[in-house]
């Protein structure tokens, strides 16, 4: 399997790209939406704004190309804004549209959230923290109970259809980590930070792939 | 739960590791990627590379240092020392870098972290602030004081208004040094670690003066840190990073267990 990682400046990707080939893949950096549509499996990460990673996607005319990909079924995997960039509009800088693919919204953790023991949480929410499984997606198997992943982010999705769950993250309240919805897996974690588990994801990923 | 990190700096001078894993079982002490290696192994959640090399001439150098991690170390790579524009900062980060940690061009020019994390997030912005006790019973808001230069030049800024300022410039995190501690291996200050991370609501990291495994617990319980940073104890095996997450694992901290 070959995978397609979308380089539309904002970020990380090379470090994605080298955790796929840590995992046993191969993987390319794609900019075009001929090569969007050309894809295989489809990655989207991303780190930053919101509104920025919607622009950046319009200007470079990506967006028709990763819509209608994911419509026709290919593999697709968001990670960190690629999978919040899929819902229809953030609250981040007032009101922002999205791609639409998924309804619902992304929002930012509440100000004033206490820990258990009466302590302000830090926003961004960084660090380690563990997924509660809520519907068991192939792209998590063989990942054991209680694994940790990176997360750095100060804003969660929202999905209308609770069914789109795939796990929920404990910060303050439960929000939802990851979504799975037939070809589309995306999730809030970084995997490509997250050393032997967020690798076994990838591969996981990759086998999803190549079963479709 | 997040889990509260622990974090291993490695000093990096000239590409090799100066104060780093002091261990046989690696293949080389001074080479940074076997040291990062090591460190993953044993279930470090971040790595801090401090860059000392004196000359900004040899800046190539560090890159390629991140570069060969990232390569092979799959955790988030935090890069300090040396940033003074943003040509630094998109440079480190496209090496593979998650992380950039600011320090004396934050007080030379705070306008910098505000650019910074416009173009490149918050989150990935780290400012270091290296502060020492300076004016007890005087009228500022606190008695630390902010020092630039690795410790050697003070600036007259109050550190808890201080990280406050970075917070509101868009820094996405500050990593605290003791000045007083650092090198003393007695602890963290820890009314400065708390007042500090009460006085911001982004993530604070303790740094300075760690000598044992109660240090850090009570860098995160009394210092109310989000991370903790050491080199020393790491460094000369005092314990490793697995001892140290089952010990505050055992005391009720929540921590990644690998």
């Amino acid at each position: 399997m070959h995978v397609s990682i979308i380089d539309y400046g904002m970020g990380n990707l090379r470090s994605v790209q080298k955790a796929f080939e840590k995992s046993g893949c191969t993987a390319g950096i794609v900019t075009s939406a001929q090569a969007v549509d050309d894809a295989r499996a489809l990655v989207l990460p991303g780190v930053g704004a919101f509104r920025k990673c919607f622009e950046n996607l319009d200007r470079l005319g990506l967006i028709s190309s990763i819509v209608s990909s994911i419509r026709s079924g290919k593999p697709f995997l968001g990670i960190c804004l690629g999978l919040q960039i899929l819902f229809s509009d953030s609250e981040e800088f007032g009101s922002c549209p999205g791609l639409d693919v998924i309804k619902g919204r992304v929002v930012r953790f509440p100000a004033e959230q206490r820990d258990s023991g009466g302590r302000l949480l830090k926003i961004p929410h960084m660090g380690w923290n563990v997924l509660s499984v809520r519907k068991q997606a192939p792209h998590l198997s063989g990942i054991e109970a209680g694994a940790h992943f990176y997360f750095v982010h100060s804003y969660y999705v929202a999905p209308d259809d609770p069914a789109v769950i795939a796990t929920t993250t404990g910060y303050g309240a439960e929000f939802v980590s990851s979504i799975w919805k037939d070809n589309i897996f995306a999730c809030q974690f970084h995997p490509e930070k997250s050393q032997a588990v967020g690798l076994q994801l990838l591969k996981n990923f990759t086998s999803f792939a190549d079963r479709a | 739960m997040l889990a509260k990190r622990i974090i291993p700096c490695l000093d990096v001078k000239d590409g090799r590791v100066v104060k780093g894993v002091n261990f046989v079982n690696l293949r080389d002490a001074g080479d940074p990627v076997d040291n990062a290696r090591f460190y993953d192994a044993e279930g470090a959640d971040e790595l801090v590379f401090l860059d000392i090399t004196a000359s900004h001439e040899r800046r190539d150098i560090i890159l390629e240092v991140v570069e060969r991690t990232a390569a092979e170390v799959f955790m988030p790579v935090t890069v300090g020392g040396g940033i003074r524009d943003l040509d630094d900062i998109r440079n480190l980060l496209n090496a593979g870098a998650d992380k950039v940690s600011i320090n004396t061009a934050a007080v030379n020019k705070p306008d910098f972290v505000r650019a910074a994390a416009e173009k490149f997030g918050s989150q990935c912005i780290v400012v270091a602030v290296d502060a020492k006790r300076t004016r007890a019973g005087s009228d500022s808001e606190s008695p630390w004081e902010v020092f630039i230069h690795g410790g050697r030049t003070p600036t007259g800024i109050d550190a808890v208004a201080w990280a406050r300022k970075m917070e509101t410039l868009g820094s996405g995190e500050i990593l605290l040094t003791s000045m007083d501690r650092d090198g003393t291996q007695e602890g963290f200050d820890l009314p400065m670690t708390q007042a500090i991370s009460r006085a911001v609501t982004i993530p604070v990291i303790a740094s300075g003066g760690v000598g044992t495994m109660e240090h850090l617990y009570d860098g995160i319980v009394q210092g109310e840190a989000d991370a903790v940073l050491a080199a020393s104890i790491f460094h000369y095996r005092t314990h490793s990073i697995r001892e140290v997450k089952q010990y505050l694992h055992a005391k009720g901290v929540p921590v990644r267990l690998v």
